[in-house]
């Protein structure tokens, strides 16, 4: 196995972007990912897109070749795959490009998201985000997404004691970080009583206890590690990348209120890294509602379970705190396009680690990405430093 | 969604039958044609549940999809059967009834309805026991 650096990055900015299609974003996000290598296109050996839902979102299937054609690559003939794992596809193409350089099989692979999400109306939305779980076992008993969140919220709080403060304080902070981030969605803080008053979408979670719909895209480039100096000053490895699967449905989990699948994929990541959990300095969480960072923080095995609330409370996750969770602002702040959020983490923590994130710069010479699908089933983990 | 959809699982979903695998004593309630713990070694045979259990942990849904919209707000939980298998399913009470641990019965109950001239589904639904 070759050793991999990550050279270029690339976003969209994200929110509603109702000027801007489905094959734009992925445009857009390409492109700078190009120019931020210093590629022509030319180079591309071979792509790999997350995308949720095209199907659903904008009606259109065969979305590699799609992008593709529009990103005027259609004469290369160069293989180009989508892969899906709902709000994990982002992960799942990064991992699938990082294996195609690992193995020799492809030297430059370019990796991306793409959603467009704000196409269909939001019951249209709701419904097929519903499918990122058991539809014939879950939705068609009427669980909805942030449904089905909420049952891990009130396992969690029945078990641990967290308090409904404690978890606003998770969209406060990420918000706060957000603010800080030139392409999030919310570019401005939120108080705690903001969260506390918004409207109740299930019970205990508030609409501020969720992730955005978004569009939005994302797109990093990978090469082998000893060709990197070739496109960047400021290459960042790829220490270790891990997948895991679970049960499709929440109600057949080990335990409610843990994702197995993260543990599953942070050891794997982990034991490739030869690291230690000390030795990560910021992480991106998959924090589609907030009840998830928790436990994302518990479960990647840094903190024991039932404490993130108090230490999200004493301000240990934020960007100045002992673990920076979340510094781009999160799903909750920087957005959520489903597909291009395990690419979007990716994009964040190279920039931390090149120095180059500005307002909410992290000092760190290791971080981590956490990328979950539906409540848990699928989890990819990747763990990067400074080359 | 179609007709046969739901139609090839109305036996299951109408009166609650799952299946059993004969090999390791596990019930299985979503149905499984193959048990998770024997595998090939496994035989599975269908099962009626008592329908009887108790809330795992539950939810108020008060944004849903479109077909389940006009039931807002309503109960949605996780139920254990008695026979160990837990299923997601709603439970027919007061918003502020459910409480973890809480018996429960099943009950044949409409689930939704596909628009005005749509399919009517029906199903397994929970009330307090």
């Amino acid at each position: 196995m070759r050793e991999v650096a990550v050279v270029g990055v690339g976003l969209t900015e994200f929110g509603e972007k109702w000027n801007t299609s489905f094959r734009n974003l992925f445009v857009e996000a390409g492109a700078h990912a190009l120019e931020d290598a210093g590629m022509g296109g030319d180079e591309i050996d071979e792509i790999f897109v997350g995308n949720m839902s095209a199907g659903r979102f904008v009606l259109q299937e065969h979305v590699g070749a799609l992008i593709a054609d529009y990103a005027g690559l259609a004469s290369n003939h160069i293989p180009v795959t989508r892969v899906e794992a709902a709000c994990a596809s982002g992960g799942l193409a990064f991992r699938q490009a990082y294996t195609a350089v690992a193995s020799g099989l492809s030297d430059i692979v370019v990796a991306a998201g793409v959603e467009k999400m704000n196409d269909v109306d939001g019951s249209e939305t709701t419904d097929a985000l519903a499918g990122a779980a058991d539809r014939e076992w879950e939705g068609l008993a009427g669980a909805t997404f942030p449904g089905l969140y909420s049952l891990i919220a009130v396992d969690y709080i029945h078990k641990y004691g967290l308090t409904r403060e404690q978890l606003g304080m998770v969209s406060v902070k990420n918000h706060r970080n957000g603010a800080k981030n030139p392409i999030a969605q919310f570019q401005k803080e939120i108080t705690l009583d903001t969260v506390l008053n918004s409207t109740l979408v299930a019970d205990p979670l508030r609409l501020m206890d969720c992730s955005p719909v978004t569009d939005g895209a994302a797109a990093v480039i990978l090469c082998p590690l000893d060709r990197a100096k070739e496109f960047t000053d400021t290459p960042v490895k790829i220490l270790g990348v891990g997948q895991a699967t679970d049960t499709i449905s929440l109600h057949d989990r080990r335990d409610i209120s843990t994702l197995d699948a993260t543990t599953a994929a942070a050891n794997v990541a982990f034991r490739q890294a030869k690291v230690e959990r000390k030795d990560i300095g910021m992480v991106e969480v998959h924090d589609c509602f907030t009840i998830a960072e928790l436990c994302a923080i518990e479960d990647l095995g840094f903190a024991k379970k039932g404490t993130a609330g108090k230490l999200t409370e004493e301000g240990w996750t934020a960007l100045d705190g002992g673990l920076p969770i979340n510094p781009s602002g999160g799903l909750k702040a920087c957005g959520h396009p489903v597909g291009a959020t395990g690419i979007k983490q990716v994009c964040e923590i190279t920039t931390q680690l090149r120095g180059e994130a500005g307002a909410r710069q992290v000092d760190a010479d290791i971080g981590m990405t956490h990328n979950v699908g539906g409540t848990g089933a699928t989890v990819v983990c990747n763990i990067l430093g400074r080359a | 969604m179609g007709v046969p959809r739901y139609w090839r699982k109305q036996k299951n979903r109408y009166n609650l039958i799952g299946t059993m695998c004969k090999t390791c004593g596990s019930y299985y309630f979503p149905p499984r044609e193959l048990c998770p713990k024997c595998r090939r070694d496994g035989e599975i045979v269908e099962y009626q549940f008592k329908g009887t259990g108790k809330i795992v942990t539950y939810t108020i849904i008060r944004t849903a999809a479109k077909e389940y919209d006009y039931l807002t707000p309503y109960v949605v939980a996780i139920i254990e059967l008695d026979e160990g298998t837990r299923m997601t399913a709603q439970v027919i009470c007061d918003i502020d009834k459910p409480y973890i641990g809480m018996p429960v019965k099943s009950v044949f109950r409409k689930i939704t309805e596909e628009g005005k001239t749509g399919m009517l589904v029906y199903g397994t639904k929970f009330v307090p026991a």
